[in-house]
């Protein structure tokens, strides 16, 4: 797999705004942000109230991300672009969910949302409306995501990646820095689990480093590539970013996002968990 | 505690805001012609690694939770870029205005 079949530049992305088949997504939490301005021709999806179940916490079920899909006019055959502000953090837990789905077409905007206003490119605040179509989601590919019992059974023996910061690793923070750190649940990290945080796979402009300064900076983290990996962050999708980069830009086989991460694992009872630097 | 990890939509901090015991680290990005919105706002550590981000709001205001420490706050904009550091002790207010160019 190259960078080629899974990243698009903002050069691409701007030549092929009005290519038939090719669907531009903007991803966020904040989704002011789209309504502030997005990219020309460019759906939204509402990562809270459109991919999380409204109740339990878990994803909208196969159904859901049919219907959700069908009325963002996607359909199967479409190439998916996805963007989003957090240098992609949202964008790339949806990739992550396209995939779980079975859409293969679906590719991310390197440097997301950042990268496109960086370079000075244009935004509109104009909403598209495209035709609904009838999409057919697979079953989740379970491959790709990991549940808490086979989290707590990697402890010393597969690769745990936690991506969050280092001070959230430690437990002298109890969430990122642009958030009040108000907090609940306990603080620390996964005993074995490596701190690679998210950002150091991440260039100042949101996009990725490249596959071989990724390879060098695991290597360095001390992550044996041979086993199997699980990434988490706090609640998955800083780790949907390094998923990312260790499977479809590395081309690791066997790594999973722990979309429960540290607000489910950090809450756990009798888990063992380790503070401070590794 | 935040659902979701997403920086918020930023608002300018007051001199008097309080705190809530934590130490918050807020300012304004200017650029060659006054407040600059928009740009892209980095907290980093004393080791120099990234810890945060989020977006200016369009008067150029921004902020961060943090703890005591010393830190960069690295501003980049479609104009340019700029930084500035403080050292932070005491839960309270600090202020870092932040020059792109």
């Amino acid at each position: 797999m190259s960078r080629e079949d899974v990243l698009v530049t903002t050069a691409w992305a701007e030549e092929n705004l009005s290519t038939p088949g090719v669907v531009f997504v903007e991803v966020d939490e904040d989704t002011t942000a789209y309504d502030g301005g997005h990219i020309p021709g460019a759906v939204r999806i509402d990562w809270k109230n459109e991919l999380q179940d409204p109740v339990r916490r878990d994803f909208v079920d196969k159904a859901g991300f049919e219907k959700l899909l069908s009325e963002k006019g996607i359909s199967n055959d479409d190439l998916v672009i996805l963007y989003g502000g957090n240098n992609n953090w949202f964008a790339a837990y949806a990739y992550w969910y396209f995939k779980l789905y079975g859409h293969d077409s679906v590719k991310l905007l390197d440097g997301g949302r950042k990268k496109w206003e960086l370079d000075g490119r244009e935004l509109t605040t104009e909403v598209p409306t495209r035709e609904k179509t009838n999409y057919v989601a697979s079953e989740q590919d379970l491959s790709i995501r990991a549940f808490r019992d086979e989290v707590v059974d990697a402890i010393n023996t597969k690769n745990l990646i936690d991506v969050r910061s280092p001070d959230e690793f430690t437990g002298k923070l109890n969430a990122p820095a642009h958030l009040p750190q108000e907090s609940a649940q306990r603080s620390g990290h996964i005993p074995s689990a490596a701190n690679v945080p998210w950002a150091k796979t991440a260039n100042e402009d949101g996009t990725f480093k490249t596959a071989e300064e990724l390879a060098e900076l695991y290597a360095e983290a001390g992550i044996d590539t041979s086993k199997p990996t699980i990434a988490y962050c706090r609640i998955g999708e800083r780790s949907s970013h390094t998923w990312f980069a260790l499977r479809e830009l590395m081309g690791l086989q066997d790594v999973k996002n722990y979309d429960g991460s540290w607000t489910e694992y950090g809450s756990l009872v009798g888990v063992p968990i380790e503070l401070g630097e590794k | 505690m935040s659902d979701g990890c997403g920086a918020p939509a930023q608002t300018a901090t007051p001199a008097d805001t309080d705190t809530q015991g934590q130490v918050v680290l807020a300012g304004k990005v200017t650029g060659n012609d006054g407040p600059l919105g928009g740009a892209y706002v980095r907290l980093l550590n004393d080791d120099g690694d990234f810890v945060g981000e989020v977006q200016a709001s369009a008067d150029g205001d921004f902020r961060f939770y943090a703890a005591s420490g010393e830190w960069t706050v690295r501003a980049l904009h479609a104009s340019g870029s700029g930084e500035a550091s403080v050292r932070t002790g005491e839960p309270g207010l600090y202020e870092v205005p932040v020059t792109v160019n």
